[in-house]
Order: C-alpha cells, then structure tokens, then sequence
C-alpha cells in the first residue's frame, strides 16, 4: 500500500475514535479532566489551599482558546515546512 | 508581612469565585505541596541534563538531523495543544513525546518536553512552576521511557515498524497519565482508605480519560512516522528494519 492511502486510513480512522464519545456521550460536558480532579482533591483533602498562583491567567476562555490555535499553528508550520524542504530535495535529487 | 497578608486576603477569595476556566490536563499550580514539588524537580533533573547534552550532540554530530529535532519538538506543541473529547464525558489531550523518543531515545524528548510545558505554565496558565517538575517527570521522563522501552521491545519481538511505533506511543502516553495520578495521591491521600483509596480516584479521572487519546495519539504518531520514513535518504533515520 501507498504510505499516503496508508495515511488517509489511519487519519480517517483517527477522526473517528475523536468522534465517537460525543456520538455514544452526547449529553456529557467535556469539561477538562483536572477540573474533576480538583473536585477530588478539595473532596480528599479540604483543608488544601493551592499555594501558588500562575503570574497570569488567559482572561477568558476566547483568549485561551487562541492562545491554543496559535500553539498548534506554530507547530503544524514547523512540521508542513520542514516536510516541504524535504520533499523538494528528493523531488530534485531524483530529477538530476 | 502587613502587605503579604492583605495580598493574600485579596487572592484567596478571587480563587474561590472566579470559575475555573482553564482546564490543564497536567497538575495545576499550586495543587502539590512544596516537599513533593521540589522533590520532583530532583528527581526529574539528571534527565533534563542528559537530554540536554544528547541535544547538543546531535546538532553538534549529525547537523542534519537538526530538522528531525524541530519536527519532533513541534509535534509535542501541536499535540499538547488538542484538547480531544473522551468516552469518559471530559477532555483532556495527548502529549506527542512519544515520536521523538522513538527516534532519538527518551532523554531528548525530557529535555523537548521541558520546554514545551515550560512555554505553557508561563503564558496559558497551563500545569504551573511549581507543578513543573512533576509534569516534566510524568510527560517528558515516565512517557518517553516508556513509550522508547515498548517500541523497542515490539521490534525485538518482530512486530512491524509502525504496529512497535503505534504501541510505544500509545502506552507512552497512557503512563504520563498514571504517573499523574500517583503523584497526585501521593501527595492527597484520602483521609480513611489512605494513598491507594485516592489513586483509584484520580486514576479514574485521568487514565481512563486517557484510553481513548492514548489510541489517537499512536495513530497520529503512526502518520508522522510514516511520512518520515519516506525521506529517510534527506537527513532522515534508517531504521534496523529498513536497510
């Protein structure tokens, strides 16, 4: 098989497993996994005071939300360009 | 001491009204006590100086693999940065180490995985400082040993290069998430049934959370690898299996 039906497969495949907790789990929040777990830790112990607080907060959930985009944008740039240099080269070392 | 108290009278009620919005799936600021946050530091340090000096190697020694070390440094940004839904109702997302473990050995995806979580406690208030070398020790140490100690083993036993990639990645990233609960039950044990009662708990939350991510992230990793493979004569890596 191709590397790139492979991949398509494996992408197509991927998307699913994303999708279906919210096919099966319609109903639920999706809220973030440690903001149970701090329900846990004031339940476990609740004489426990965080005693640090981060030196600044994303004001809202917009803002964190791109702060997010830009994070994975910086990244899928890194990975598309590099992969375009590399593609090129071999693309010019087969056609010399 | 005066102006100490008065900041602290002011925070601790902004805590406790401002809902929580952000959502870190690593250890939140402040939420282990300062004796395990600083023992983590400790403990995490010697692979965060090994990763540091294998860094420096590569790109001092094989200069062009120095784009391999982008990509798989970038793969950890993108990763961390997609919050994906699970079975279990709640979101957490994957870590992406497992990639570079798999082609550079555990050590350098500490010293990457440092500075990914570095970057992320400093400006989205994602895990924390003090969390640090906690996170650093689940994500960057436990993840990419594991995820290294399984693909090599899926290998040795003859499975096909992407099946040991899959499976490394995927129990890479289960581990960080165990690990992360065994830190946070080490460090809240519940009062009656004591650490282990409080594992299960947070095991609960994040682990089983984790299965599914845990699949996507080996699938992703699947494709990277993959694609990387294809260019392995422009820089790239000869796997055993592939000369």
């Amino acid at each position: 098989m191709k590397v790139t039906t492979k991949n398509l497969i494996l992408l197509f495949i991927g998307i699913l497993v994303v999708l279906l907790p919210m096919i099966l789990n319609g109903n639920a929040e999706f809220g973030g996994a440690d903001g149970m777990a701090e329900v846990v830790i004031n339940k476990v112990s609740p004489d426990y005071k965080p005693w640090f607080e981060p030196f600044w907060e994303p004001p809202s959930s917009e803002i964190e939300s791109m702060l997010f985009a830009i994070q994975a944008s910086i990244g899928t740039g890194i990975i598309a360009y590099i992969m375009g240099y590399l593609k090129g080269k071999k693309n010019s070392a087969y056609n010399r | 001491m005066l102006a100490y108290r008065l900041i602290f009278l002011l925070i601790v009620p902004l805590i406790v009204i401002t809902p929580n919005i952000t959502f870190a799936m690593h250890i939140m600021e402040g939420y282990l006590p300062p004796f395990w946050a600083i023992s983590w530091f400790i403990i995490t340090l010697p692979f965060i100086i090994k990763g540091f000096y294998n860094v420096k190697k590569i790109v001092k020694s094989e200069p062009n693999k120095k784009m391999f070390l982008a990509i798989v440094a970038a793969f950890v940004f993108v990763l961390s940065a997609l919050k994906l839904p699970s079975i279990t109702g709640s979101c957490s997302h994957p870590t992406g180490v497992g990639l570079g473990a798999v082609l550079f050995g555990p050590t350098v995806m500490s010293f990457l995985g440092l500075i990914v979580l570095l970057f992320q406690a400093l400006l989205l208030a994602h895990g924390g400082i003090t969390t640090l070398g906690a996170n650093t020790f689940s994500m960057a140490v436990i993840g990419p040993v594991v995820a290294y100690g399984v693909y090599k083993l899926g290998k040795k036993s003859g499975l096909k290069n992407s099946v040991a990639v899959f499976l490394g990645a995927a129990l890479g990233d289960l581990s960080t998430y165990v690990v992360t609960s065994i830190q946070l039950a080490l460090a809240h044990p519940d009062p009656t049934g004591g650490i282990l009662a409080s594992l299960v708990k947070f095991m609960s939350i994040f682990a089983i959370t984790q299965i599914p991510l845990a699949i996507v992230e080996g699938i992703f990793t699947v494709i990277v690898f993959n694609l990387l493979t294809q260019y392995k004569f422009e820089g790239g890596f000869l796997n055993e299996s592939d000369n």
